[in-house]
């Protein structure tokens, strides 16, 4: 009886699943597989991984989102770390959400805005006698802002992951003798574990294939495999190429999943 | 006399205005097992909180071997404790855990290895080491929680309802091996439960609370058979209470009659309350009994017998008898004098004591 109804409720979920993520994933690995001329060949991959160009673009478009991972991951962490110790704290973690509720486009253009020479940072920068720097379209103003943008969805899980703590968890190890920072290095930090892993997951990928950005801030100066994909895609009209950076995307995306996901404990057995 | 291991002097703890622990006294002495019996949110769990350093009092005066514990940090207290929830890192092996207050010591690796043998084997876990917390059951995670605890060799181990997530069978077979243990080890114990039976058969001494007030303190025998007050009566066992007077020392009036009994020192014809075991009664014929009744009902309890009788006035008796009775019989019921015991309203613990001592003397003189 149960997984009767069990499987007529999971429908629409798998019919969704095929629809909207496995036709389009099989979709892309054959349109890799299609040449300019529209035959069978293998020459997109041969030029993919023949191509300086494109190796380089992959090797950034990693470096860019490991670094913004990274920024993120140490600014969410005491951010979540702090927040869970305040008073009103579902308050707090609401106005952190809130930005994310504002369209990406829109914050983009504001921070050009805040970036450009006529800028407010600019403005301060002069007030204080440094003057007027080029903060716009660089490197810097890319990661600042894409890391502005991933915040949140890292804040989210790790506090999560440190709400859901058993407080006495934390009386236990003082109870050993651990001092503060002995009780968050051995026993705090492992347990929100899985809210930093969940948290990279959804900061990491997303900034792999980081597009609009690239362009708005980053003046194209970055170009990752995102920014590529789309170049290929609407502009030099290769969509055998565009398909082939995709499917190197989503095997850089399995392979991040791979590493953080949750991994079944080693069984080591007594004796 | 034993050291005083510890001491709370008129100790309060209140949480936003809620008064929670309303100055409580008692000491401590190295060595022995004590029992904080209460019903639930009586302040049990807060007394061991204190204790072990994870709150502070708000007044008041808390010592741990003549040393105040404001100066001593939660983490440098010679007190472990075993969670009501054993707080078992769930990211470590039992090995690991108990090895935790260890490694933070910095033994060397030889000696924390054999140390945590010693005290699995202690708590009959060899070859456990390498179990995940995930994969132990409830009375073995409680084991691990205790020998987690005394690896770290306490003066002191505080338990908080160690035993209540366990089933009856089990639950009796760790009160038989937590008690033969601190007896093995001389730590002082002090554990707490809101199981009376749990703290009868375990304890040296009881400390009985209620609402944030130590009611009664004395050794198991003392507080069964001689309960400061209905509250304590209650809470400790069955028992039958009636309204009574006291007609004179050793004299007193219930259900209309006067009967011989071993209490004194109180006021004449003072009102009181009468307490009566159950066990204590035995059902006889009505020319022998000292109280005429009717049998209501009865209960088979497996070991005795549970039957409710009511007298004349509507008063029930319970009586605890391994002879069956029949329902609608009219029986009497028998007792000593020194099974009724007598209880004064309001007395505190201080002037139970006095008195008892007072008329104890009087009667050996
Ligand atoms: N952190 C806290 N903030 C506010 N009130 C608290 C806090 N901790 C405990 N209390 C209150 O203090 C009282 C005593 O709590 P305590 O945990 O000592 O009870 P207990 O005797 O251990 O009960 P139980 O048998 O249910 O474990 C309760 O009324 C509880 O609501
Ligand atoms: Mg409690």
């Amino acid at each position: 009886m149960m997984t009767k109804a069990r499987r007529v409720y999971s429908i629409p979920y798998v019919l969704w699943l095929l629809l909207f993520v496995i036709a389009p994933v099989l979709l892309i690995v054959y349109q890799s597989f299609i040449g300019m001329d529209g035959s069978y060949t293998l020459d997109n991959y041969k030029t993919y991984f023949a191509s300086s160009t494109y190796l380089r673009m992959t090797f950034n478009s990693v470096l860019y989102a490991f670094l913004i991972t990274l920024i993120v991951l140490v600014i969410s962490y005491p951010a979540a770390y702090i927040l869970n110790k305040t008073k009103h704290k579902q308050l707090w973690l609401m106005l952190i959400i809130l930005p994310t509720w504002v369209n990406l486009l829109l914050k983009a253009y504001a921070f050009i805005g805040i970036f450009s020479m006529h800028g407010s940072v600019n403005h301060f920068l002069e007030f204080i006698g440094i003057g007027p720097k080029q903060l716009l379209f660089t490197d810097f103003s890319f990661i600042f802002v894409a890391a502005y943008i991933e915040i949140p969805f890292m804040i989210m899980p790790i506090f999560n992951a440190l709400e859901e703590m058993n407080p006495s968890f934390i009386s236990a190890s003082v109870d050993l003798g651990a001092n503060a920072w002995q009780t968050f290095w051995q026993v705090i930090f492992p347990l929100s574990l899985n809210g930093v892993k969940s948290g990279v997951q959804a900061v990491f990928i997303p900034s792999l294939s980081l597009f609009m950005l690239t362009r708005l801030i980053g003046g194209n100066r970055v170009i990752t495999l995102g920014t590529a994909i789309e170049e290929h895609f609407m502009v030099t009209q290769n969509w055998g190429m565009g398909s082939t950076i995709g499917v190197v995307l989503i095997i850089a995306m399995l392979a991040i999943m791979l590493v953080t996901g949750e991994k079944k404990k080693k069984r080591r057995r007594a004796n | 006399m034993a050291q005083n291991i510890i001491t709370f002097h008129n100790v309060r703890k209140e949480y936003d205005d809620q008064v929670v622990l309303k100055d409580v006294s008692f000491e401590i002495e190295q060595g022995k097992f004590y029992t904080l019996l209460g019903p639930s949110g009586c302040g049990k769990t807060t007394i061991l909180r204190l204790i072990a350093g994870f709150i502070e009092a708000n007044q008041g005066d808390i010592r741990l071997e003549g040393k105040k514990v404001n100066d001593i940090p939660a983490n440098k207290r010679k007190v472990n404790t075993v969670f009501q929830d054993y707080a078992l890192f769930p990211h470590l092996n039992v090995f690991d855990n108990v090895a935790f207050g260890l490694r933070i010591k910095k033994l060397p690796k030889k000696q924390i290895e054999q140390k945590v043998k010693d005290v699995l084997r202690m708590v009959q876990l060899s070859g456990f080491e390498e179990r995940e917390i995930s994969e132990m059951s409830g009375g073995q995670r409680q084991r691990v929680a205790i020998a987690r605890a005394l690896a770290n060799e306490p003066e002191v181990l505080l338990l908080d309802e160690p035993l209540s997530a366990l089933d009856l069978k089990l639950r009796k077979d760790m009160q038989y091996e937590l008690r033969e243990l601190q007896q093995r080890l001389g730590i002082t114990f002090i554990f707490v439960t809101h199981d009376q039976e749990e703290a009868l058969a375990m304890s040296d001494e009881i400390f009985i609370l209620n609402k944030g007030e130590i009611v009664q303190s004395g050794t198991p025998v003392d507080i069964y058979d001689e309960p400061i007050n209905r509250f304590v009566a209650d809470f400790i066992g069955e028992s039958n209470i009636v309204k009574g007077k006291m007609v004179d020392d050793y004299l007193v009036e219930f259900v209309g009659k006067k009967f011989e009994c071993v209490d004194g020192g109180m006021g004449k014809n003072e009102s009181v309350e009468v307490v009566l075991r159950p066990e204590d009664i035995q059902i006889t014929s009505p020319e022998k009994g000292k109280m005429h009744v009717t049998v209501d009902t009865q209960l088979f309890r497996g070991v005795h017998y549970e039957i409710v009788c009511l007298d004349e006035e509507g008063n029930e008796w319970v009586v605890h008898s391994t002879r069956k009775a029949t329902e609608g019989a009219h029986v009497g019921l028998f007792f000593e004098p020194e099974d009724i015991h007598v209880m004064r309203f309001g007395e505190s613990e201080e002037e139970f004591d006095a008195r008892l001592e007072s008329y104890e003397e009087e009667q050996e003189g």
